[in-house]
């Protein structure tokens, strides 16, 4: 039996600096998890992805990460999806410090 | 040490102009990602977590300060300020932009240096004794060998797509300080009847299914090395499995086969492509013996450095943890230690780095080295030499006096950076090392090798750690298993699996109590914690990390 599809971000790395990006509802690919557009739907994540393998020069490797809805938006259910939300544990590095500076 | 020669320089550079159009074409869409990653990966590029990683190969863990300052230079302009020495003897770089990539690589290939080959399924970096050239233990420098092999493999047009990757670590002393049971080839120079050759094993790795090396033949000449080691590859690379990338390693053949069998395979096409040998590699040895000649070494006097020992403490407790006897009068070789309590292993920043390769100039030669444990070496320091570069190593946060103690943790990179692990690996080190400072027991504790890896692919060496810690992910939260007398010695051996797996804020009690309880039941002093665990068996250190006054100390 089909498991049960769970809501989800469409999330892939940026080709030129590497960082992690999520493409929004608008269609525009963006740094912050809680700007990425909550897919409830299968079709619509299979859409999705099209749209993101279409576009090989802006992502590299799209793929569909497990989310649920928060207060400002969506947000990681999984430890490694947090992670890749802020940076490493070891520097104040990636897009904790991209956060802070803004 | 070797310094590139004109057919060198010539494909080094040749590589980097090929690296900076592939680089073009898949900025501008001619190349799609499916058709660059291989092209990336061939020059060391991975695109991790949260950033591309370069990889850089430094063979057999041998910088010249003039390398080591340029690394300062990259982590500056290309990276966040720093870069972490692994466990191959390499380096990475864990924030470079892809448009920048190419740049790096022209600034390697100016000091001799480039990215080839430190991933895909090929033969990776070649790794030695870390003390190489200095040991007292040692026949002869093994990095010689290191260097024709080094030279024979790569863009060997065989061996650039073969089931899995292929490591190779080469020894010469009756210590193995290369982990040479644990790799996929061993290559152990030997004596036999007052002729120098070498023993070969086959068959070790860590990983997924963790196996010790079988010796596949114990004495071969010189001479015969590189034929046998192409007839062991290519054996391999016809026979090793690619239905499975978890069963192509090496160690999963001579398994399956058993080592009589590999044996027979081997000696078969051995004997078919040794004329094919005209003899020349013998004359690339000679001259790569030359070139691996030790520098002139100074007489300077050693009284100073007894004098100065006996009225700083901190002086003495650092020669007496980091610093290894030589086999020059007089003369030291000394570990920077990149494990200060609290930070993370093997990092070091551009600064660091670049005081590192001045020191080198000043008290060592010109010469470092980076070890598989992620400490940087200088391998030829004069004992008059050593108050002086202690006070400067000092100044810079890199004299921490821990080399083989507690603290001085193995850990690959982990979910912090790596897209292949499960879990953390850098917060649980820095943690213990904490942790040990906190207690002040690292000196009491004595030899101690903890390793941790965030994955089972184990690049942080968890099997062979006296204390091994592997994290996992446990239906999404991150969870920790310990295993116990692993050794990567000469007397190798895989680690056994306690039980249960620990969450992350278990972690460094469940250690904590590990090391009180050997404190509690060793022999003596001189019973190291290995030692202890061989005497005592896995069970009292199991009911240190489950039994019931772990339950209440949790509770």
């Amino acid at each position: 039996m089909a498991r049960k599809f769970t809501p989800k971000v469409l999330t892939a790395n940026d080709l030129m600096e590497g960082d992690v990006i999520y493409l929004a509802a608008d269609g525009s690919w963006v740094r912050d998890h809680a700007q990425a557009e909550f897919i409830e739907d299968e079709t619509i994540a299979e859409m999705r992805m099209l749209v993101a393998q279409g576009q090989p020069e802006i992502a590299v490797g799209p793929y569909l990460a497990d989310a649920k809805m928060g207060e400002n938006g969506p947000e990681p259910t999984h430890f490694r999806e947090a992670f890749r939300t802020r940076g490493p544990s070891n520097y104040f590095h990636g897009k904790q410090a991209e956060t802070a500076s803004q | 040490m070797y310094t590139y020669s004109d057919f060198d320089e010539a494909f080094v550079r040749e590589r980097c102009k090929q690296f900076r159009a592939q680089v073009a074409r898949r900025i501008d869409g001619s190349l799609t990602e499916d058709e660059f990653k291989p092209l990336r990966l061939m020059n060391g590029v991975y695109l991790q977590l949260h950033a591309y990683m370069l990889r850089i190969a430094i063979p057999y863990g041998t910088l010249r300060s003039d390398q080591m300052r340029q690394l300062g230079m990259i982590a500056d302009r290309f990276d966040k300020g720093y870069g972490h020495f692994t466990t191959r003897q390499n380096i990475q770089f864990n924030w470079p932009k892809l448009k920048d990539i190419p740049d790096i690589l022209d600034a390697l290939a100016d000091v001799q240096m480039h990215a080839i080959q430190t991933s895909g399924n090929t033969i990776r970096n070649t790794t030695v004794d870390h003390f190489a050239g200095a040991a007292t233990d040692e026949i002869a420098d093994p990095r010689p060998t290191a260097e024709l092999i080094r030279q024979w493999s790569t863009d060997h047009p065989e061996f650039q797509f073969m089931p899995r990757k292929f490591k190779i670590a080469v020894g010469a002393s009756t210590h193995d300080r290369a982990a040479l049971k644990v790799h996929d080839l061993a290559v152990e120079l030997v004596e036999q009847d007052g002729q120098q050759g070498y023993r070969i094993l086959v068959g070790g790795g860590l990983g997924r299914t963790p196996m010790i090396g079988q010796v596949i033949t114990d004495f071969i000449p010189k001479a015969d090395l590189l034929p046998y080691l192409e007839a062991v590859v290519s054996t391999w690379n016809i026979i090793g499995r690619r239905d499975n990338k978890y069963k192509a390693r090496i160690k999963i053949t001579v398994f399956e086969n058993g080592i009589e069998k590999m044996r027979e395979l081997v000696n078969e096409e051995f004997a078919k492509i040794r004329a094919k040998f005209s003899g020349y590699d013998q004359k690339v040895l000679a001259d790569l013996e030359r070139q691996f000649a030790p520098p002139a070494f100074k007489n300077t006097d050693p009284s100073s450095l007894e004098a100065a020992v006996a009225v700083d403490p901190a002086l003495a407790r650092w020669v007496n943890r980091n610093t290894n006897a030589h086999k020059v009068e007089n003369h030291l070789s000394v570990v920077i230690s990149l494990k200060e309590h609290g930070k993370t292993p093997g990092d070091a920043t551009g600064e660091q780095m670049r005081l590192m390769a001045d020191l080198a100039d000043q008290y060592g030669y010109g010469e470092l080295r980076i070890s598989h444990e992620q400490n940087v070496i200088l391998p030829h320091v004069a004992k008059g030499d050593i108050p002086a570069l202690f006070t400067a190593l000092a100044k810079a946060g890199l004299a921490t006096a821990n080399a083989g103690l507690t603290s001085d943790i193995i850990a690959c990179p982990g979910m912090d950076y790596c897209a292949l692990a499960t879990a953390r690996s850098i917060p649980v080190a820095e943690q213990i090392a904490l942790r040990v400072k906190e207690l002040d027991l690292e000196d009491e504790i004595g030899l101690m090798k903890i390793k941790i890896s965030g994955c089972i692919n184990a690049c942080g060496h968890h099997h062979v750690g006296h204390i091994g810690i592997l994290g996992l992910d446990r239906a999404g939260v991150e969870n920790y298993q310990i295993t116990l007398g692993g050794d990567a010695t000469e007397t190798a051996a895989i680690g056994e699996r306690t039980g249960p797996g620990f969450a992350y804020d278990e972690v460094v009690p469940a250690v904590e109590r590990l090391l009180k309880t050997y404190l509690e039941k060793r022999n003596s002093t001189d019973e190291t914690f290995l030692a202890a665990y061989r005497r005592l068996g896995a069970e009292p250190f199991k009911e240190a990390l489950y039994g019931d006054a772990a339950k209440k100390n949790a509770a």
